[in-house]
């Protein structure tokens, strides 16, 4: 057993809100942050609904010389991190700066930055693009800038695996933490995908809904893409119990594995071992856990393989917990959507508010757990986990225990 | 080439099998098509006829796109072929 890992800072930016306490209390009332999407050329698209940050000026937040250097995901990212970071009241000395690191999940990059430089080239016929374009794409492009403005220069990347990206991330945040590569890491997810072409590519799959997120209902439809970013701070707990840090919660426990067997559809043996390993590594009961933050897409295969997988893992148990797909009211952030749905852990955890699954109006008995419909709930918490299952068969899965 | 003709050279390329071998009572598991198979077969029928097909693969029966065989796929084209004539 290596070195304990607590959380001393969150910050966000997505559809429910520009901060944490705002997204808080969205979730804690059960607010729907999805809505008609409000994007170029919505009008050639087929799915015309999303889970946008409405409203953004990134003026207000970023310099003017620096927004040329910044894709949407890499300002979605900056804005979590500035957030978290300030709550934190790290002081990073030149030694700490050694020994912190940053490690992000994204899906897709600077997609905003591809679309619109493709669209200049290839439908505009411009023959020249701003010059900034690659660093502004890249993938690691907002690993990078939160490395460069809190100055820590220990380990730094960018982790891509599609919907798991963000908790991958963690995952690994966690580990290095703990095996001793760094004592303080910024880590969680950003994503910008609400563009013409991202939500183009979505549509050909025929896996989206064109009228709302319903996970766990009959009625559901399928997935509602949203954006936005969460960023947290990982902490060594001896360090943050030195310094007198508000820990918000106890990184327990991680899991990851592979399905090794379908491009698309998800699997119940390899989600429910990711689910045991992650329990497994935190020295956690089934009985311990009070609440499951599920991937929960919306999706008819996802939500019925997630439940089969969570009864096998549970037992019994499983009537006793409470599990929510917070993706009904801010929608699927693919590579950032785990980062903003470890919030409703902590606040689980922190407050004993339980994030309501919204939009939910039919049982399906496929899906027979306590999804916690529509009503956020108020009960005490002391583990939780939060699931992400990705296409290709990547699933990674977050125990955190209160401190 | 006829509307079922198309339609069967699709399936067949999908299925890799020869268009005569594709009946038209054969079912889409007949032929060893499964769901990626479908969303691509529904993508090259809407780009040989120039038509949008309103399916969802979470409720494939609440689009109105009946795939249960080959007859009634040619069937459903047909009518939006129509429709978009009217």
């Amino acid at each position: 057993m290596g070195r304990r890992v607590v959380i001393t800072g969150q910050g966000t930016i997505n559809p429910l809100g520009p901060d944490v306490a705002h997204t808080l209390n969205a979730m804690a009332t059960g607010v729907c942050g999805i809505g008609p999407l409000d994007i170029a050329d919505v009008d050639r698209l087929m799915i015309n609904i999303g889970g946008q940050v409405y409203g953004f000026d990134p003026t207000r937040y970023f310099p003017k010389q620096k927004l040329p250097l910044y894709d949407r995901f890499t300002q979605f990212a900056l804005i979590a991190a500035a957030e978290a970071m300030g709550q934190a009241g790290l002081e990073i000395t030149d030694e700490l700066a050694e020994e912190s690191g940053v490690i992000l999940g994204t899906a897709g990059g600077g997609l905003q930055t591809q679309d619109e430089n493709y669209r200049a080239v290839y439908q505009q016929g411009k023959n020249r693009v701003h010059p900034f374009v690659v660093p502004r794409l890249m993938h690691s492009s907002a690993a990078s800038h939160l490395s460069m403005v809190h100055g820590l220069r220990g380990p730094c990347y960018t982790v891509s695996t599609a919907c798991a990206s963000s908790n991958h991330a963690m995952g690994q945040a966690f580990h290095l933490i703990r095996g001793g590569g760094a004592s303080v890491v910024l880590t969680g997810g950003s994503e910008s995908m609400l563009s013409f072409g991202g939500i183009k590519a979505w549509e050909g799959l025929r896996v989206m809904s064109k009228d709302g997120c319903r996970p766990f209902c009959a009625s559901r439809n399928g997935m509602v893409q949203g954006e936005g970013a969460a960023v947290f701070v990982f902490e060594e707990y001896e360090q943050a119990r030195a310094r007198g840090a508000d820990i918000l919660a106890e990184v327990a426990g991680f899991a990851m594995n592979s399905d090794a067997a379908d491009i698309v559809m998800p699997n119940q043996k390899s989600a429910a071992r990711a689910m045991r390993g992650a329990l497994r590594d935190a020295r956690m009961g089934v009985d311990e856990v009070g609440y499951l933050n599920a991937h929960g897409t919306g999706t008819t295969a996802n939500d019925k393989v997630e439940t089969a997988a969570i009864r096998e893992v549970f037992g019994g148990d499983a009537d006793n917990l409470m599990v929510s797909s917070t993706k009904s009211m801010h929608g699927h952030l693919i590579g950032g959507t785990g980062a903003v749905e470890l919030l409703a852990c902590i606040a689980a955890l922190r407050d004993g508010m339980i994030a309501p699954t919204i939009n939910y109006h039919t049982p399906d008995p496929a899906c027979d757990l306590d999804v916690v419909p529509n009503t956020a709930r108020q009960h005490r918490v002391t583990a939780t986990l939060s699931n992400a299952f990705a296409f290709g068969g990547l699933n990674a899965v977050i125990a955190l225990r209160k401190t | 080439m006829s509307v079922q003709q198309k339609i069967v050279e699709i399936l067949a390329e999908q299925a890799v099998l020869e268009p005569l071998d594709v009946s038209a009572d054969a079912t889409l598991e007949d032929l060893g098509l499964d769901s990626m198979n479908l969303v691509e077969i529904i993508f090259a029928i809407e780009e040989s006829f120039d038509i949008q097909i309103p399916f969802n693969a979470n409720e494939p029966d609440a689009s109105g796109f009946d795939i249960s065989s080959v007859k009634s796929i040619v069937l459903a084209v047909e009518g939006l072929l129509a429709a978009r004539e009217a």
